[in-house]
């Protein structure tokens, strides 16, 4: 008898842990949303996600692209420095630490690959998205061929020097 | 005031809203800001089943605010283009809406998909917040995205932009 209470009692404890999990996980993904959605409007407002502003950017013709990654990184950087200084959390009480990326012979052959590729479709990923949400239908080739060299990527790694 | 939001938006204003994306992503969900790895996430949910360890071996759960991220910034796209823009916004020049642009966009996205997954990021993961981050490896990158645009902008641009 007290046995099956028991046993009832921890059913509906991992039931409420399990609803409190997918919650979090849902105010995750609605944070992660709205931040999407701020940074889509911002691509489009900027015109970084224009063919000509990429294409003007690589023919040193204007200085806009160069100003706005610029200013991106000094924003971003004080950004950081102010987190890590004062120890911030994020939202749901998580310490906020950056995972630095490593060097190795891709970050030189797929960096020159990618410059190439963004220098001709005048998109990097997150454009690509932007544009296909603002109803450019040609964008979804642009996916279409980034998923083809992502998996051209997964294909190779092995073979290929890091 | 509304002119100015209507309007395409000033560097400096675009270059602020883009580094603050960093640190708004790292607060409200406690994710570094970068975009190539959804192509990953997206390959890994087409593909669960693939042999290539880089799909097999890659975490779909952990990664699934990725594409959440990218379907807020295409959702951005949509509201900048439909409610924040005062005249239509030109994506892509009158040339790359033919065959023959659409198949400069699919090779061109191949580039872009292959080198983002071999540089270990793109733009957004190593140029901005890389650099942001004093990472050294998002600053080579950066320059080898900047070699293979420009090589291909200047060496071969006769010969694919016309």
């Amino acid at each position: 008898m007290n046995k099956t209470k028991r046993q009832e009692t921890s059913t509906h404890n991992s039931q409420e842990t399990q609803a409190a999990a997918v919650t979090s996980r849902l105010g995750l993904f609605l944070r992660v949303l709205l931040v999407g959605i701020f940074f889509g409007i911002v691509l489009v407002k900027s015109e970084v996600v224009r063919w000509q502003r990429v294409h003007d950017m690589f023919l040193f013709k204007e200085l806009h692209m160069y100003l706005i990654i610029g200013m991106g990184i000094a924003v971003a950087a004080a950004a950081m420095f102010w987190i890590k200084g004062r120890h911030l959390r994020s939202v749901d009480g998580r310490p906020i630490a950056y995972v630095p990326k490593p060097y190795h012979t891709g970050v030189v052959l797929g960096g020159m690959c990618f410059g190439a590729g963004w220098a001709i479709t005048g998109a990097c990923p997150g454009p690509i998205f932007a544009q296909i949400g603002a109803g450019q239908w040609m964008a979804w080739l642009t996916l279409a061929g980034a998923m083809v060299g992502m998996y051209a990527y997964a294909f190779l790694k092995p073979k290929l020097p890091h | 005031m509304v002119d100015f939001l209507m309007d395409p938006w000033p560097w400096w204003f675009s270059g602020i809203l883009v580094g603050l994306t960093v640190p708004l992503l790292f607060w409200l969900a406690g994710k570094a800001f970068g975009i190539s790895t959804s192509l990953q996430q997206i390959g890994a949910m087409c593909t669960p089943h693939s042999r290539l360890d880089y799909l097999n071996k890659y975490d779909r759960r952990d990664g699934m605010w990725l594409l959440v991220f990218v379907i807020g910034i295409a959702a951005g796209g949509w509201i900048a283009t439909r409610f924040l823009s005062a005249e239509p916004v030109e994506f892509l020049p009158a040339d790359y809406q033919t065959f023959v642009g659409g198949v400069k966009l699919f090779v061109g996205g191949i580039l872009v998909g292959f080198g983002a997954r071999y540089a270990g990021g793109c733009t957004s993961g190593h140029s901005i917040t890389g650099i942001a981050n004093l990472n050294w490896p998002s600053l080579v990158a950066t320059i080898f995205f900047f070699v293979g645009g420009l090589a291909v902008t200047w060496g071969l641009g006769g010969w694919i932009f016309g």
